[in-house]
């Protein structure tokens, strides 16, 4: 469960400071589909990032899973982030120089866990996101929704309690973006929560919630 | 994050930047190797200088008749005359102390000396046969004074006398008349130039029985003795001085000079040469530590996005130091291994150019090459990383 508390972030550009987040307050319940729609420079992206911890309010209070995540370390932020939260860019973020394969192993690196059981689940899990054929490609050798699909993968395979989207088919045509954002709903559906940015409408309007930003604040949120 | 990951990861990095990489290791590389080759000059110009002072004895000591009584040596001493001579029996008796391995009485004078319808004057030094070895003489052709033939009228001549008056070279078996006596010529000298004050090549050597003879005196100029270690030279200094005091009724008349004056030049001018060697050294160390603090920075600000997707991904900033450190170390350690094969390769060409120079990397260059190496490029690594590592990761993220 994702708590927001009157968060606050605030940007400067040049002697102009902008509300970026204004005073938020949100609830979203574990399992839960959230899309959050706006106009650039809404601040949607901005409570994307405050959610998934990539980011830290100014002030406000944010609770998840009932534990304040504000004032951890750096440290235990990272911890939060590894165990807790899978991250969806539009630019995919794959290190180019790794294939599909070592991309989605990253985390499970990063956990320390032995390479056997890695083979493992990254084999599971490449086969469920049917990518078995493309292990061993560099994200280059692959197309748009591949190394989308190889990004989701390498976000899920901890088995995070929230999957965060930030335009996850803004690289995408109309054809393949609706398979990821099917992709995406498949695990929401199996207990994951799902909040999706995005300033597509048609992918926007397939969430249960809907929460439309404008300048900082939260301008509606539909059920 | 597992050690062997991390080893393994950053190789990765390392293997799919080949060009990066290569210019890392090459900066590594040429320092390591700047410093190997260049210590190696120093240190071979350095060894050089020390063969070459060796040549003129550093085991050597002077006892010349007289008192010096202050710290300059009084006129008479330096004109050879005082009240008690320091005779050619003084000379055997310190002789047959163990410290001193070989010793040659000298004087020195000036007399005409004619032959084949030749005249001019010439400085004759009057000695014997270890004077050789002793002062590094060396003899172009024919031989001096064999020990038992000592007082048989045997001349050397220096190699522009003997140019003067024999130029067809057959000066070896000739007759020469040296002031008011005859002598007949068994050698000449090797050329070597001035040294110590004379110049070998204008000089005529005859027995010391004959020199004290022709030049109507009893008393040696010089007794120049060897000792056979030069840890030894003080010892055998003062037992030099005991037993002329000894000879001399008890009258401490001599002034017995170890080669201080030479060593403490020869010291000064090592001095000079090591504190130039490691400055030399330091400042290619310097500028190979720059190189790779250029490239590991640019190279890992063009990274920043990486670094912010690891963060996003759940890296603590301490496993994204890890990564950079090991991928500086795996690249600081291979240029610091081929810079040292380089340096080696280099020093052995050195030697094989010149060889007079024994261009031989001294072992702490080596050592400290590759350990300045690794640490410079460790810190060029890692200073950048950890700026980035303390970078929030959407603000790292979103640099490309």
């Amino acid at each position: 469960m994702i708590q927001l508390q009157a968060i606050t972030r605030i940007f400067h550009m040049g002697d102009q400071v902008i509300h970026a987040l204004d005073h938020i307050d949100l609830t979203i319940d574990s399992g839960e589909y959230v899309s959050i729609m706006g106009a650039s420079g809404s601040g949607k992206s901005t409570l994307l990032n405050v959610i998934g911890l990539l980011d830290r309010p100014n002030s406000g209070q944010y609770l998840l899973d009932g534990k304040d995540v504000t004032a951890l370390s750096e440290t235990e932020q990272a911890q939060v982030r590894r165990e807790k939260i899978g991250f969806v860019f539009q630019s995919f973020h794959l290190i180019p120089r790794l294939t599909a394969a070592e991309n989605i192993e990253i985390p499970l690196i990063l956990t320390g866990m032995p390479p056997a059981e890695r083979k493992e689940r990254i084999a599971e899990t490449l086969q469920a996101f049917n990518l078995g054929d493309r292990a061993h490609h560099r994200p280059a050798e692959l197309s748009g929704g591949q190394r989308q699909r190889v990004a989701i993968a390498r976000a899920t395979i901890l088995r995070p309690t929230a999957l965060l989207a930030d335009e996850p088919t803004g690289n995408l045509d109309h054809r393949i973006g609706s398979e990821v954002a099917a992709l995406l709903e498949a695990l929401n559906r199996t207990g994951t929560t799902l909040i999706v940015v995005t300033h597509d409408r048609e992918l926007g309007l397939r969430a249960r919630r809907r929460i439309a930003m404008r300048d900082g604040r939260i301008e509606s949120d539909e059920q | 994050m597992k050690l062997a990951d991390l080893l393994r990861f950053s190789l990765k990095t390392i293997t799919s930047h080949p060009t990066r990489s290569l210019l890392i290791m090459l900066a590594m590389a040429l320092g390591v190797a700047a410093v190997i080759i260049l210590t190696a000059l120093g240190d071979g110009a350095r060894q050089y200088v020390v063969n070459e002072f060796s040549s003129i004895g550093t085991n050597l000591i002077i006892v010349l008749p007289g008192r010096a009584e202050t710290a300059g040596s009084f006129p008479g001493a330096v004109m050879g005359q005082t009240p008690r001579d320091l005779t050619l029996d003084d000379a055997r008796w310190v002789g047959r102390l163990p410290q001193v391995h070989r010793y040659a009485p000298l004087n020195v004078g000036v007399a005409e000396l004619s032959a084949a319808g030749k005249l001019r004057e010439v400085t004759l030094m009057g000695t014997t046969a270890e004077i050789f070895p002793i002062r590094h003489m060396q003899l172009a052709l024919g031989k001096f004074l064999s020990s038992t033939g000592e007082n048989s009228a045997q001349i050397v001549l220096g190699a522009q006398i003997a140019r003067e008056f024999f130029p067809d070279g057959n000066a070896v078996g000739q007759r020469v008349r040296l002031g008011d006596r005859r002598f007949i010529v068994t050698g000449v000298m090797a050329i070597q130039g001035e040294s110590m004050g004379y110049n070998s090549d204008e000089l005529v050597i005859v027995p010391v029985q004959h020199a004290q003879t022709l030049l109507n005196t009893t008393s040696l100029f010089r007794l120049l003795i060897e000792v056979r270690h030069h840890n030894e030279i003080d010892s055998a200094r003062e037992a030099i001085r005991q037993t002329l005091i000894q000879r001399h009724d008890g009258e401490d008349d001599v002034t017995v000079i170890a080669h201080d004056a030479v060593l403490a030049t020869f010291e000064r001018i090592l001095r000079a040469l090591t504190l130039g060697v490691a400055g030399i050294a330091v400042i290619s160390l310097a500028v190979a530590g720059i190189l790779v603090m250029n490239v590991m920075l640019v190279s890992v600000s063009q990274r920043t996005a990486e670094i912010g997707l690891l963060k996003a991904i759940g890296a603590p900033a301490a496993v994204i130091r890890y990564i950079f450190l090991a991928e500086a170390i795996w690249l600081s350690l291979t240029g610091a291994l081929a810079g040292f094969i380089l340096g080696q390769a280099g020093s052995w060409i050195l030697r094989l150019t010149y060889p007079l120079l024994p261009a031989w990397p001294p072992l702490w260059a080596n050592f400290a090459g590759i350990a300045v190496a690794v640490l410079a490029g460790t810190l060029a690594g890692l200073l950048p990383a950890v700026r980035a590592a303390k970078l929030d990761p959407v603000n790292a993220l979103s640099k490309r």
